[in-house]
């Protein structure tokens, strides 16, 4: 059991936390032909573009409602209608999923009730569905505010009521922790068992980036489309990842009256042994063959990387489903997990095998990290520093990742993923070995200086 | 901040287009928008000061997402680059606690920081609330015996631009003048006068001063302050002693300059470091308005070295990027800098983006490339793409908001945003740009994308 501390502090220093409205906008960036609208001002979504441009190295399709000085104050309901309509005509996506910001919350921005003035303004824009997910950045956090938004996409999409069950198909709620690789892999995972998963939101599809024919677009180059979303009520099971998701996958149940499975991860062996037995209960079938010979390779990584491994000085910065995720990964491997700092609360973190989770900053995290004695961090690019700061190594996870190629590609989720994961982390550990500082005894005479001379 | 407050800053003398309506920008479009806030911009202007803290007063979306996102670097301190957020949450909205968090905020960054000063950032958060943050900031500078500087620049007041400028008057208001210059250093020793001046508006992005900076101290001007990349707060104060001041970049910043002249008698000039010409000019304006035979001697015979040295290394990449078709779209001062830098190489710039760009820019780029130059104002990435097809342009150099559009669309692209690693400034600078513009222009890697039945095969 692992107590919640809470520093205060009157600040955030050097925040590992991002806004509730970057977290929405992921979520729907997941979602085919999307185009997510933040109603706020333009800064907003100017930052949020480029923090996913930089970690995704692809175009964002983000839009903002650009709040100014005169709607802020005499009301922005207009500039909604306008944002709406705008985007229907310029770039006819078949989404948009409408983000409210710190402003418009603060603001009293009742926006359902605009969403319904543009409905009757604009009804030849009525095939086009609009989805509101209510995220100001004053509460949460990025993966807080990606959980509104598919709570928010489930409320307005997915059937309601019992279905014919399609024996094969099940659905997947997949959290903010996940990168497009782990989605991937989620995806490949699922179908060795004969299964055909639902993925909501599938980043993998939309940002796994990809070069396509079309070349640029202003909507999402992939994602769960409508057609899928509405097919859900049909499937035999839902798989939820990620504790950050029980709101949604509660109300998912609710309406259609599928059994779910719920995990809090699937980084590590123990964590996919729950996964695959939950695949094998639903299929109705032991483990395939191949997920078995990957199964016993990451069992052969965990042996062969265990001298690394082993008694490491772990710290781990993270919105709380990775952060839980990842604890739970580095306490298998039998390594010592120094420091767990998270954005913000998760249920989950005070059942971890800790002495304490800190909710708080990478001030924090450094100066635990530091204080400690960690070998390796793991937390976004902005441990770059920290890292060298505190000669510490740096696996690099969460959000932001600016200084690292393919590491959205990255997947450290199932057998596999473990598998590299692993590789990783001692490869790292092995470079950032300190090794003892030669010792001259003052009784010695000058030995470098004859065999300096006998070099060529 | 008040309307009226607003339009006064958008009242620049020195700018051509003052006249014109007093609108500002056009307004954003809902829907479809891009670019920054005002906060953008102030603390675009302002981060680089290196020694300082930047606390960012508002909830965690101003800055969480933001912090740590520009490239100017510094030679000493590195206390800019700590991100720092009142981290406003509802509860602190609701009961009006931002005051009394923003005043803890700053004694905790007094005590465990040390800062040389203060910038306080209000967002839209705070604005809105009503928060009295100069009040604030005077009791806490009080208080805690450091300079505290408001700046008062919610996101929705308006652009980046707006942003820059009221950066610029905040410092001018709190913190020029408010400090004597030292003494030159007894081991500094220079055989000749040694001239004070300011640069204005230069970043330091990706160190790229850095290869300027020699040459200024090998004509004997000292560089009171570089506002702001690279700059400490205590250099700031000391602005009003220069004998003549260069603003570099963002024509929003040259209200700065305006006021040095009106308040201390400096003369202005603008100019720019990208490129050959613009930075031979550059130098030439410095002597010429500081008025010294001798400083006008040392001058061409610094510029007649380097000159040639670039031009010696040039030889073997020109003909690799002479002929090239670019299209250059950057915003503001560089929409012209960089086309007469681009020349410098022998490339033909095929068109220019102007957005931001003021009449006195767009007059600059058709004595550059003639009376029908083509400018680009629209900064929709799909006309961008088209555009660049319509031009028939090889190569595209557009900051880096536009970098994942054009690899979508298979353009050969360089990067010139203000958050890059490479330093394109000075005679060291334009070498740097032509073997990166080789690399891109003649990479083999756009052929094998633009030739989709290529692409699209799976691998055998």
């Amino acid at each position: 059991m692992a107590e919640l501390l809470t520093p205060t502090k009157p600040l955030a220093v050097n925040p590992l936390k991002a806004c509730q409205p970057i977290g929405a906008s992921l979520a729907f960036l997941g979602l085919a032909d999307c185009l997510p609208l933040e109603h706020g001002a333009r800064g907003c979504t100017s930052f949020n573009k480029l923090f996913f441009m930089r970690h995704f190295n692809e175009p964002i399709a983000l839009q903002t409602t650009a709040m100014d000085q005169i709607t802020t104050v005499l009301g922005a309901d207009g500039s909604i209608v306008e944002a709406l309509a705008t985007i229907c005509e310029r770039d006819r996506p078949k989404v948009i999923g409408l983000i409210s910001t710190g402003l418009s919350s603060m603001q009293g921005s009742d926006i359902p009730r605009t969403v319904a003035e543009f409905r009757a303004k604009h009804p030849e824009h009525a095939g086009i569905d609009v989805i509101v997910a209510p995220a100001t950045d004053t509460l949460g956090c990025l993966e807080s505010g990606f959980a509104l938004a598919v709570e928010a996409i489930i409320e307005a999409l997915a059937p309601v009521g019992a279905a014919l069950r399609l024996r094969h198909q099940v659905n997947v709620l997949a959290s903010a922790m996940l990168t497009p690789g782990d989605v991937e892999d989620i995806k490949v995972w699922i179908e060795a068992y004969g299964l055909t998963p639902i993925m909501l939101p599938d980043i993998a599809d939309s940002l796994d980036g990809h070069l396509t024919d079309t070349g640029f677009s202003t909507l999402t180059y992939g994602g769960t489309t409508g057609d899928e979303i509405g097919r859900m009520g049909r499937s035999a099971a839902t798989l939820v990842i990620g504790r950050s998701l029980d709101g949604a996958a509660d109300l998912l149940r609710e309406r259609t009256g599928i059994p779910d499975y719920r995990f809090d991860g699937a980084i590590g062996l123990a964590a996919s042994d729950a996964f695959s037995d939950a695949l094998g209960a639903i299929a109705n079938r032991a483990m395939p063959a191949k997920v078995a010979r990957k199964r016993a390779q990451l069992l052969d990584a965990m042996v062969d990387t265990q001298f690394q491994l082993g008694g490491a000085r772990i710290a781990i910065a993270a919105d709380a489903d990775l952060c839980a995720s990842l604890v739970a990964f580095f306490v298998e491997m039998g390594a010592e997990v120094v420091a767990a700092v998270a954005s913000a609360k998760g249920q989950q973190l005070a059942s971890l095998p800790l002495d304490s989770v800190v909710i708080g900053d990478l001030e924090d995290f450094e100066w635990l990290a530091r204080e400690r004695g960690a070998d390796l961090l793991v937390t976004n690019s902005h441990g770059a520093d920290i890292a060298k700061r505190t000669g510490a190594a740096l696996l690099r996870a969460g959000f932001p990742i600016y200084d690292s190629y393919g590491a959205h590609a990255e997947s450290f989720v199932g057998y596999a993923g473990g598998r590299r994961t692993l590789f990783r982390i001692a490869d790292l550990l092995a470079a950032n070995f300190q090794e003892l500082r030669p010792y001259r005894s003052r009784f010695r005479a000058e030995p470098d200086a004859a065999r300096r001379s006998s070099l060529p | 901040m008040k309307p009226e407050d607003v339009l006064a800053l958008k009242d620049e003398p020195a700018c051509a287009q003052n006249n014109k309506s007093k609108s500002g920008c056009a307004a954003p479009k809902p829907g479809a928008t891009q670019g920054g806030c005002c906060y953008d911009g102030a603390r675009n202007a302002l981060l680089p000061i290196a020694d300082a803290a930047h606390i960012v007063h508002g909830p965690i979306g101003c800055a969480g997402s933001s912090w740590d996102n520009r490239g100017s670097r510094s030679s000493g301190s590195d206390l800019y680059r700590v991100g720092m957020t009142t981290d406003l949450s509802d509860m602190d909205v609701i009961m009006g606690r931002g005051e009394k968090k923003l005043y803890g905020a700053i004694r905790y960054v007094a005590e465990r920081y040390n800062p040389a000063a203060v910038f306080v950032y209000v967002t839209c958060i705070p604005a809105l609330q009503g928060d009295d943050v100069d009040v604030v900031a005077k009791t806490a500078s009080e208080r805690f015996g450091l300079s505290v500087i408001p700046i008062d620049c919610a996101g929705f007041y308006g652009n980046k631009n707006l942003g820059n400028r009221i950066a610029g008057d905040a410092v001018v208001r709190h913190v020029i003048g408010t400090r004597e210059p030292d003494p030159l250093p007894a081991s500094s020793d220079f055989p000749g006068t040694v001239h004070d001046v300011n640069l204005i508006g230069e970043w330091n992005v990706g160190g790229e001063f850095w290869n300027v900076a020699p040459l200024f101290d090998e004509l004997g001007l000292r560089i009171l302050c570089s506002f702001s990349g690279d700059s400490r707060f205590r250099e700031v104060q000391t602005m009003h002693r220069a004998k003549a001041n260069m603003v570099v970049c963002s024509k929003a910043m040259i209200h700065v300059a305006r006021k040095l002249e009106e308040s201390y008698g400096a003369p202005y000039f603008e100019g720019s470091f990208y490129g050959v010409r613009d930075t031979s000019d550059a130098f030439r304006n410095f002597a010429r308005l500081l008025n010294d035979p001798e400083l006008d001697r040392r001058t061409e015979a610094l510029i007649a070295r380097e000159e040639a040295c670039v031009a010696n290394e040039l030889v073997s990449i020109r003909p690799r990027v002479a002929g090239k078709r670019v299209l250059v779209f950057a915003g503001g001062y560089k929409s012209w800098s960089l086309v007469s830098a681009m020349q410098d190489l022998g490339v033909e710039v095929v068109a220019t983006g102007t957005e931001k760009s003021t009449e006195e820019d767009k007059a600059r780029i058709r004595e550059l490339m003639g009376p029908q130059a083509r400018m680009i104002e629209d900064n929709d990435q799909r006309a961008l793409i088209a555009a660049f097809h319509d031009c028939g342009a090889d190569v595209l150099v557009a900051g880096d908001r536009y970098i994942f559009p054009a690899m979508k669309s298979r353009l050969p692209f360089l990067d010139i945003d203000h958050v890059r690693r490479i330093g394109y400034a000075g005679y060291a600078g334009i070498i740097e740009l032509a073997r990166n513009l080789d690399a891109v222009a003649n990479s083999p890697v756009w052929a094998r994308a633009q030739n989709r039945s290529l692409a699209a095969r799976p691998a055998a």
